[in-house]
């Protein structure tokens, strides 16, 4: 069979058309031609501009007949394109009045908000020409691909465990040893590294198409050009980064991102994407015109009554997620993300903005969210928030969830973090912290699997960083180091920044290997941050937004020169898929399926079952205990004492059934070799009622027959 | 210059000739001439790419194609191919299926 519709009915210049169909927005590869399609619904006329690719004059202009409207949505079916070669865009006519919130401006080239690919930042870093009016170009993509049988990973949210990373700075550095650093395809062949890690899921800090051009200074201290690094200010929300494909140059970023995710999938690891939709990076009231500005501003963003634009998100504007058509291109994007590229699962940037009304104010069920709760496509997808924004709506805990999203737990950082460096009031607090946080996410509603439990992220200081310094440095970013977190509870050990002192030396490494083994005996999910595993400095900045450099730039000799602290981190998550004791049960009672009655979670301090909550108490030992899945009619036992004083303290161990006896699993105290043993090699306690707990340590023992 | 694409059948072997730029405007026409040759025992599809200049999106889909249509357990030879159509198959990760080669 041939279809009827296949022909063109008319004729515009050069140019055979026909009425497009207005969904799907964008640009759609149709037989014989190009589907157009784009929304407005205060334009009243639009034309579709063609350029041959980099080009800086169109090579045609063809106005939307009006006949081809249909409600508010102008389409156009155009034949015989060249497709690989174009690049288009949109203009718009319609009321330019401030108050009445349109900016419509009909010599503006406007970027399709459906674009699949973008040129214009083809490159990472290649300035470009400010004077051409064109400078974020829609591409039209081919969305086949050889999935060979790939979908999406599924892996239980409570076996997860997330390793945040930047595409560029995980392989941009020489001594990455990659074919094309800083790109996908170099991502692609750090897989082996990251399995051999361990982790399951990899979440990529924003890869939709961001300008890094976006507020771009030299740098105070180096005079180096500072860029829109992390990228978390969006210009297309349906296009990858291209300056961060190796094929960006021939516009082929579609499928290396998909062949990335397909080989990550093939090696067990899911793959995650940071997404920013809180804003756009058209900026305030004095930014460029990229493309909502132009097509439909009183829709898009969120404005006062008077036109200016709300500024929840600190980024000057914010996207106005709750009117009903920009909930529907969220969600068209992120099924499109999930069908078309098989992501596993979405972490949204300030995510409670995604909850905000028309008018900013918070709203008890936001649509928007609870689309995204329900929809079918994104049925099996992960959901995290971010539960914050810069308008000071903090709902970690509280975040509208419908039993599917999960949030960033940052009462699990602050709270890992004082304990860790000492702070007194922190024992009790780590019990429900260690539990999945019961006290934010009722475990009969959401249980730990809601609790995304870090102690770094992108944000903030690195894990070595933490150790390393008790003030942010980040004059490097040029705003006078009023930029960044001053709340960090860290602690530099004795000395800010680098130090020769060994003893200081050993004492953060032990601090770190502390801090790994708190976070993954946690019930929740674990998120490491990328390089922390081996000891990454980011030289005390805390904000590195702008670094795109050797701040930033993981430094991978540092795995061999920190080997002792890789290996612990591998022995631990390596401990964690062993034990699904310590993943995410629904601990409601406490009770597990023990043989000998004991509970599945106890807290213990010198002495057993006498756990000290005092303020001044720095020691929590913690017990787990299950039915064990590998021995028949047996019990587990993990015990993990914490002493966060700085001195030495004796550990009265709790008694284990008849034929039972302590291992041990961890020392942090012990230098490299003797820090920590593989599962199948733990070392019987030569004195089996108590083991002396170091400062500032933490000992890991298993009870076994 | 105009891209030339010419395809001969050998016995069990299809072997591929393209001169210019392997892109959207001839992928279809060579996907349309590999139809021809499906369920016909091809065993081997030899591209030679000593004059293919650029290969696009469309191109490594003919490949893909290839790969796909032309028999389960076809094998895909790309014969010199210049260093940019390499560098595309590489970053793309197309590699990891074809067999590159000086001679054939």
């Amino acid at each position: 069979m041939y279809r009827v519709d296949t022909y063109p009915t008319d004729r515009y210049g050069d140019f055979d058309l026909r009425p497009g169909k207005p969904i799907p927005f964008g640009a759609t590869i149709v037989p014989g031609g190009v589907n157009f399609s784009v929304y407005s619904m205060y334009a009243t006329t639009c034309e579709l501009v063609l350029f041959n690719k980099r080009e800086r004059e169109p090579f045609a202009v063809i106005p939307f007949p009006e006949a081809y409207r249909i409600g508010n949505v102008f389409t156009i079916v155009v034949f015989d394109l060249e497709f690989e070669n174009i690049e288009y865009a949109f203009r718009m006519d319609g009321p330019n009045d401030f108050q009445m919130g349109h900016w419509f401006n009909k010599d503006k080239y406007l970027l399709d908000p459906y674009a699949k690919a973008m040129g214009g930042r083809d490159i990472w870093g290649v300035t470009p020409d400010w004077n051409d009016p064109f400078q974020y170009r829609s591409k039209i993509v081919q969305d086949d691909f050889d999935w060979q049988g790939d979908k999406p990973l599924e892996i239980p949210m409570r076996d997860l465990i997330i390793y945040e990373t930047h595409v560029r700075g995980f392989t941009k550095h020489e001594s990455s040893n990659t074919k094309y650093p800083g790109t996908f395809a170099a991502a692609r062949e750090k897989i082996p590294y990251l399995k051999s890690l361990g982790i399951n899921c990899l979440e990529l800090m924003p890869i939709y198409e961001f300008d890094e051009f976006e507020n771009a200074k030299p740098s105070p201290v180096t005079g180096q050009q500072l860029l829109n690094y992390w990228g978390y200010s969006t210009v297309g929300f349906f296009a990858p980064k291209s300056g961060y494909a190796a094929t960006g140059k021939y516009g082929m970023q579609v499928d290396e991102v998909k062949t990335l995710v397909k080989e990550l999938h093939q090696n067990g690891i899911e793959v995650m994407l940071d997404v920013v939709f809180n804003h756009t990076a058209e900026g305030n009231e004095r930014g460029p015109y990229i493309s909502f500005r132009g097509i439909d501003n009183k829709t898009y963003y969120m404005l006062t009554p008077e036109g200016y634009y709300y500024n929840f998100s600190g980024c000057g504007n914010t996207l106005n997620c709750n009117n009903p058509v920009v909930r529907n291109m969220i969600l068209d994007c992120l099924r499109y993300w999930a069908s078309e590229y098989h992501i596993d699962g979405f972490r949204f940037d300030l995510a409670t903005i995604l909850g905000r009304n028309q008018d900013g104010s918070p709203m008890h069920n936001p649509p928007l969210l609870e689309t995204l709760a329900f929809d079918p496509v994104l049925g099996k997808v992960k959901l995290i928030a971010e539960a914050w924004d810069a308008g000071g709506l903090y709902q970690v805990g509280s975040f509208p969830s419908w039993g599917r999203w999960a949030e960033w737990n940052g009462k699990y950082r602050d709270t890992l973090r004082k304990f860790i460096k000492g702070e007194p009031n922190q024992t009790l607090a780590m019990t429900r912290r260690l539990e999945g946080s019961p006290d934010l996410y009722d475990v009969k509603y959401r249980g730990a699997s809601a609790s995304i439990n870090f102690v770094t992220c992108h944000d903030g200081f690195t894990l070595m960083d933490m150790v390393s310094y008790d003030h942010k440095h980040n004059d490097a970013n040029g705003e006078g180091n009023n930029d960044g977190s001053d709340d960090n509870d860290s602690w530099n050990c004795g000395c800010e920044g680098e130090t020769e002192d060994e003893g200081i030396k050993f004492l953060r490494k032990k601090q770190i290997k502390n801090a790994m083994s708190m976070l993954l005996i946690s019930q929740g999910v674990p998120m490491i941050l990328s390089g922390d595993e081996f000891g990454n400095t980011q030289y005390g900045n805390n904000n590195t937004y702008c670094q795109d450099n050797e701040i930033t730039w993981l430094h991978w000799k540092q795995p061999e020169e920190n080997k002792d602290l890789l290996n612990y981190v591998k022995h631990m998550i390596e401990l964690r898929k062993r034990c699904n004791f310590i993943k995410s049960k629904q601990i409601s009672d406490l009770c597990g399926d023990s043989i000998y009655g004991y509970p599945l979670i106890s807290y213990h301090g010198v002495k057993p079952w006498e756990a000290d909550f005092s303020a001044e108490s720095r020691l929590l030992g913690v017990l787990y205990c299950d039915k064990s899945e590998i021995l028949e009619n047996q019990d587990e036992f993990l015990y993990v004492a914490m002493n966060m004083k700085w001195e030495s303290q004796y550990v009265e161990l709790p008694s284990l059934p008849e034929g039972y006896d302590w291992y041990i699993f961890a020392n942090t105290d012990m230098a490299y070799g003797e820090d920590i043993w593989d599962l199948e090699d733990v070392k019987r306690l030569s004195y089996q009622p108590g083991i002396n707990v170091s400062a500032r340590s933490v000992i890991i023992l298993i009870g076994k027959p | 210059m105009e891209s030339i694409v010419t395809v001969v059948k050998e016995e069990d072997i299809l072997k591929v000739n393209i001169k210019g730029k392997l892109d959207a405007v001839k992928a279809p026409e060579l996907m349309d001439e590999f139809k021809k040759y499906m369920n016909q025992g091809i065993g081997k599809i030899v591209f030679y790419g000593e004059n293919m200049e650029y290969m696009s999106s469309a191109g490594l889909r003919t490949l893909i194609f290839a790969k796909q249509k032309l028999g389960s357990n076809v094998e895909v030879y790309l014969i010199k191919p210049q260093e940019a159509v390499l560098e595309v198959i590489n970053m793309s990760g197309l590699d990891s299926f074809l067999k590159i080669a000086d001679t054939f």
